[in-house]
């Protein structure tokens, strides 16, 4: 099933928290809702489940306008952050909720209920655990049997709001494989929140990055890191420095003398210049580079991370070096860019 | 696959650390206090209730209880209980629901005004009704045109026993619903579950226990209320006395054995509901606790 979003704005009690959001979800396509806390990425999600109605815009489910729709008509499966698992029912009886409070014939019997409970419990590699209630479950294990739970009723689309977020690292890792691996066989239009980047960029077929209400970019993986389209994004995937420079005569300026960085198609006057610290070249002496003084090296994992004051203002830049290259212990340093993006200042 | 989930837990440490253990004699002094107050101040008139009750032997006891006056006080207040905890039971579940679930404007003052019956005195509450309904009162003259009769009668004790209990299972119940949020009924209602069928299945189990408790509370409040109900009951024998205003007039007739007959079922009623609740907690204790939060 696609969904689309056209032109939704929401408020909170005049307060907006999605200013004019559009998005194309393709059928079968695995999403990632990504941004700070605050940006409007879960406000989104219940807007497409129904759990909130849209102040203007609508939502579509295929030709069909959801919007006027309730939540029980629009037939999604919703995985909350905290589970909601009902802890007064058995894990059978949970999974098995949504097939019970169908009406007349679409109701099917207990037996078949059961079986399909049992089937959904098998493909979340649960079972066995039928008979155990909520509480008797480790985080883990809840976050599956709530995955369950919203596929039972063959939802059209399956919404989770940051499914693996009160779980710890490790299950973290095992989990988002094990759901790409559901995804992958079960072939549902997912779509789902989340804050970490990592989590979004190695899951998702396409990431939509937000903040402060508003989509900044969609894309995937490559696209979202490699050519990000705003400071935001530049700032919030990866790893990333940024100086204040100047643009004049089609090249980059960093105070009054140019660093080698040709910018035929800039228009001239200050900007800001963004690059990642590990894709740098160090230069011997310097024309036309930037350099700078070693205020502070330090050694992360596998490279080392050194800090530079650049500049009569003494601008910090941080730039990642291999452990051993020996300019780690010289007091001055100067480098290039290999890949870099210039966001004029408005 | 193999489950990642489980780990291995420390064993648990004594949890009451030296640093905040007090010195043995004060401890037997605070110990000593306590059971010496409760003993003096709950234990001892409960053990003269039941003394004084068959001082002139099971006999006497039962004749008294057995006194048609008796019975009928015995009657009314089963009835006025078996009407009025109903009543707030419904009232208490959709306050509780409105206010935890809900934002609205007023939602401070609503929760102030439930609370209005624990600050008011009794009397108070009952004088309102009289206020109200009686001959004199502001509703007293379209009543009496209309030969409905609410003071000195049933319905105005029903009123004032309603209007006293009204806060015990709204009290119990909001904190445990707030705490509960609005998750599990969003996750009912995604799954396709209508609103009555998401009250049913999933707000009311998770919150039956905080309920039974509340009823227990109004049950024993609405059968031993006295203040409120004395006010607007009239007094008149085999017809408005409930059990707490026919204990009194017993013992102004110096009829102590009838009097204290009569208080010791209420004070069974007190110790039934007692052990009930502690039952409760012991048979479902870990249920009671997982339905409290996660």
């Amino acid at each position: 099933m696609e969904v689309r979003v056209v032109n939704v704005r929401k408020e909170f009690e005049r307060f907006p928290a999605l200013h004019d959001v559009s998005l194309d979800i393709r059928s079968g396509e695995l999403i990632a809702l990504l941004g700070p806390s605050g940006s409007g990425k879960t406000t989104l999600l219940r807007l497409i489940a129904g759990l909130e109605r849209p102040t203007k815009g609508a939502v579509f489910f295929g030709d069909e306008d959801a919007s006027q729709k309730s939540i029980q008509e629009r037939n999604v499966g919703f995985v909350f952050q905290h589970y909601a698992l009902f802890r007064h029912m058995t894990v059978a009886d949970n999974i098995g909720f949504g097939l019970k409070v169908r009406h007349g014939a679409a109701r099917p019997p207990a037996q078949e209920i059961r079986r399909r409970a049992l089937e959904l419990l098998d493909l979340v590699q649960l079972s066995g655990l039928e008979k155990r209630y909520p509480a008797q479950l480790s985080g883990g294990q809840r976050q599956r049997v709530a995955l369950a739970r919203a596929m039972a009723i063959e939802p059209k689309v399956l919404l989770l709001d940051e499914p693996f977020g009160a779980l710890d690292a490790q299950v973290r890792r095992e989990l988002r494989r094990w759901l790409r691996e559901i995804h992958d066989r079960t072939g549902h239009t997912t779509v789902f929140v989340t804050h970490d980047q990592e989590e979004a960029l190695e899951l998702a077929d396409r990431v939509v990055v937000m903040s402060q209400g508003r989509i900044e970019q969609v894309g995937g993986a490559d696209e979202i890191y490699d050519t990000p389209n705003s400071p935001f994004v530049y700032s919030f995937i990866g790893e990333s420095s940024a100086l204040p420079v100047k643009v004049e005569n089609g090249e980059v300026w960093l105070a009054d003398r140019p660093i080698g960085l040709p910018a035929p198609h800039a228009p001239s006057g200050e900007a800001q210049l963004y690059f990642r610290p590990h894709d740098v070249e160090l230069v011997d002496g310097c024309s036309g580079c930037i350099a700078g003084t070693v205020a502070a090296s330090r050694r992360v994992a596998g490279t080392r991370r050194v800090e530079l004051e650049v500049g009569g203002e003494r601008q910090r830049v941080e730039i990642e070096l291999p452990v051993d290259h020996p300019a780690a212990q010289k007091s001055r340093v100067a480098f290039r860019p290999r890949r870099w993006k210039l966001f004029p200042t408005a | 696959m193999a489950d990642p989930e489980i780990k291995s837990y420390e064993p648990l440490h004594e949890s009451r650390s030296a640093a905040v253990t007090e010195s043995r004699p004060v401890r037997i002094t605070l110990t000593t206090v306590t059971l010496v107050f409760l003993g003096v101040f709950l234990l001892l008139p409960l053990i003269i209730v039941f003394k004084e009750a068959f001082a002139k032997g099971v006999g006497a006891y039962f004749q008294s209880l057995g006194d048609a006056d008796t019975r009928s006080a015995i009657r009314l207040t089963l009835l006025v209980a078996a009407i009025s905890v109903p009543l707030n039971l419904v009232f208490g579940l959709s306050a509780a629901w409105a206010i935890a679930k809900f934002e609205f404007k007023g939602k401070a003052f609503l929760t102030t005004l439930i609370d209005l019956p624990f600050s008011v005195s009794p009397v108070i509450s009952g004088l309102v009704y009289v206020l109200l309904f009686g001959a004199q009162g502001l509703l007293g003259e379209w009543l009496k045109a209309h030969g409905i009769q609410i003071l000195f009668a049933v319905p105005g004790i029903v009123l004032a026993t309603v209007f006293v209990t009204f806060p015990f299972v709204a009290r119990e119940l909001i904190p445990l619903m707030q705490e509960q949020g609005n998750g599990d009924e969003e996750a009912a209602l995604s799954l396709g579950a209508n609103g009555w069928q998401a009250f049913w299945y999933v707000t009311l189990p998770n919150v039956k226990w905080g309920l039974l408790y509340g009823v227990l509370l109004c049950n024993a409040r609405a059968m031993g209320e006295f203040g409120a109900v004395s006010v607007v009951s009239g007094h008149i024998r085999g017809l408005t006395n409930t059990m707490p205003l026919h204990v009194e007039i017993l013992y102004n007739e110096y009829n102590a054995v009838g009097a204290f007959a009569v208080a010791s079922l209420l004070a069974g009623l007190a110790l039934v509901t007692l052990v009930l609740k502690t039952l409760l907690e012991l048979r479902y204790g870990a249920e009671i606790a997982a339905t409290r939060g996660h």
